[in-house]
């Protein structure tokens, strides 16, 4: 469904991906894992069309993203729940998740939707009216998601929705992750977590230094050598 | 502590600085307690006229400040041609009013009419002229350090003040009612009193009341007129797609780009609007003033720029506060203190919010910012 072909993405003179290729294909949870400064936040950006690639091509099915102005890609169908948030803290919970429906005018499909996230994070609906800004790590993290699903994606990129929350808040996103997927939604994860991204991804890219080093089924990935010993921290 | 006192420290240093070049001036300025007192004592009537006209003022302030405010908030650039597209407005109207033969005529219906498209094209020339100052002067500067921004803009101030210039000096647009040149202040003709004439009422509302105040129709014009707009914007701001998608945006410019929302077009709109409102406020204020001058955008700049930055720049609710605030402070000092300094009094307030509360009065307050 998702395609990327031999792509070169530069920030001014620095070569930050050197060629990435990998594929998302339909019902999918994808992981791309690894360390900091990798090129994983900026593969997800060259993605959404944030960060114009040199060379190379990123396609939806047939349609090429590459060629798209940013503002439309997010209505071709890709969201993303980006690094650090990035929710609008001046805005109440109910205004962050319509402003992520910005793309969609069926008004319908959007109660619909609102109704969706919710169920997947209660703890959104009891915050409704607060600003974004003055909620918890988590609470920013599940908004950051929710709103991402209310552009209703055909896949959802999510960039570290597991940094700097606390360990049984990182199994509720987790299992969010896996319910949202079995609901349909394509998946893109980007983890430094790589030991919770591999179980509950189906296939698993390992990225270093701008280049894709290694891919595989999770499981495979899980029982790599390499992978254990930088990644999963199994000596 | 350490660094922080040793801020500190210079902040008050500098504050003393300017109460001394204050005090050292108040005589001069017109800075004399007692004398005041006298005079407010004397005529307590007179304070409420000066809050009147302060309040008149204020409100063309806050509108030319609303365009500050909003263009900082998002894309932060203090945009120093602002003043100048008021200016223009100010051209604009008049020209319109004359090519219309608005000026000449004294059917109070014709003069209704020449003023609502005065408006009308006033408008529209401010917010095209702003919308392509920023597409040609700013779009490209974006990425770039921002004191290229800020110099660009200073360079479209000086392109604008100078076509004022030049456009004062047609007579054949800009009536000249016997002054010569482009330099000169040229005489906005009072309208408003004219239509009142017409029908045998006095300009002043209260004049039949026995109540020894002004409070004149062109009071009366400025204030709705700004309520309105101010109105207007806030609801435009706080309930439509894309007075969200402009808080959205300047709140976090990705996360914006991300959800699909056409960043050059929200910036754009935002041009339009702030360009729009200085555009009326050109009419309105000469209509209030009765002059039109090529260099007056300055002044006005200077004291909207003000009232936004004392409102808490970015803020739309600060900028409406702080323009009524600076008004006041303009219309009292003109009135007990000495005309000539009011200028030295708005920049001694510039200095004192920028030092000790550099996010204006509501500048910390949550939710309001667009």
């Amino acid at each position: 469904m998702l395609e990327l072909t031999d792509v070169h993405t530069y920030y001014g003179n620095i070569h930050a991906l050197k060629g990435i290729s990998l594929k998302v294909d339909d019902g999918e949870i994808v992981t791309l894992i690894g360390s900091n400064g990798a090129g994983k936040t900026t593969t997800l950006r060259t993605i959404q069309g944030l960060l114009r690639p040199r060379s190379g091509s990123i396609k939806l099915d047939d349609l090429e993203l590459h060629k798209l102005p940013s503002h439309q890609v997010a209505a071709k169908g890709i969201a993303q729940s980006p690094e650090g948030r990035m929710i609008f803290p001046r805005m109440s919970v109910l205004e962050n998740l319509e402003m992520g429906a910005y793309a969609r005018t069926d008004k319908d499909g959007i109660q619909q939707d609102l109704e969706r996230v919710f169920g997947l994070f209660p703890r959104l609906k009891e915050r409704i009216k607060q600003k974004g800004g003055t909620l918890s790590g988590g609470e920013q993290q599940m908004l950051a998601m929710g709103r991402a699903l209310m552009a209703r994606p055909r896949i959802l990129l999510l960039d570290e929705p597991s940094m700097g929350l606390s360990p049984i808040l990182v199994d509720l996103i987790f299992d969010t992750i896996v319910a949202i997927n079995k609901e349909g939604t394509t998946i893109l994860l980007v983890e430094q977590n790589a030991l919770m991204a591999l179980s509950i991804a189906h296939r698993g890219y390992v990225i270093q230094t701008g280049e894709i080093i290694l891919t595989d089924n999770a499981a495979k990935l899980q029982e790599n050598e390499m992978v254990q010993k930088s990644y999963l921290g199994v000596e | 502590m350490g660094k922080a006192s040793k801020l500190n420290i210079r902040r008050i240093v500098i504050a003393a600085l300017v109460l001394y070049i204050v005090l050292l001036l108040g005589p001069i300025a017109g800075f004399d307690i007692p004398n005041i007192a006298a005079a407010i004592q004397a005529n307590p009537l007179q304070l409420v006229q000066f809050l009147i006209i302060g309040l008149a003022n204020g409100a063309i302030i806050a509108i030319i400040g609303l365009g500050y405010t909003m263009v900082y908030g998002i894309i932060e650039l203090v945009n120093f041609a602002h003043g100048d597209v008021y200016m223009i407005g100010v051209f604009t109207s008049l020209t319109v009013l004359s090519l219309t033969g608005t000026l000449d005529t004294d059917s109070p219906g014709k003069i209704i009419l020449g003023l609502i498209l005065a408006l009308v094209i006033a408008i529209a020339v401010g917010a095209g002229l702003n919308a392509t100052v920023e597409r040609v002067a700013y779009r490209r500067l974006r990425n770039s350090s921002r004191l290229a921004a800020l110099i660009s803009a200073i360079g479209v101030s000086f392109i604008l003040e100078n076509t004022g210039l030049i456009w004062a000096a047609q007579s054949w647009l800009v009536p000249s009612f016997g002054t010569t040149g482009g330099a000169s202040q040229k005489v906005f003709p009072d309208l408003l009193g004219k239509i009142m004439a017409a029908y045998g009422l006095d300009v002043n509302l209260l004049a039949n009341t026995g109540i020894a105040l002004r409070f004149t129709i062109k009071d009366l014009m400025v204030m709705v007129l700004a309520g309105a707009m101010m109105l207007a914007l806030r609801l435009f701001v706080q309930n439509t797609k894309m007075g969200k998608a402009m808080r959205a945006t300047a709140q976090n410019r990705d996360a914006a780009k991300m959800l699909g929302i056409d960043i050059d077009w929200v910036i754009s709109t935002t041009f339009l609007i702030g360009g729009g409102l200085a555009g009326a406020a050109g009419l309105m204020a000469g209509l209030y003033n009765n002059t039109a001058w090529w260099f007056m955008g300055f002044r006005a700049g200077l004291q909207s720029f003000t009232a936004a930055v004392l409102g808490g720049i970015g803020n739309i609710t600060g900028a409406m506060l702080g323009g009524i605030l600076i008004g006041l402070l303009a219309s009292f000092s003109d009135g007990y203190l000495n005309a000539r300094w009011t200028n030295a009094w708005v920049f001694a307030t510039l200095v004192l919010i920028l030092l000790f509360r550099p996010s204006g009065l509501l500048g910390e307050q949550v939710g309001e910012k667009a």
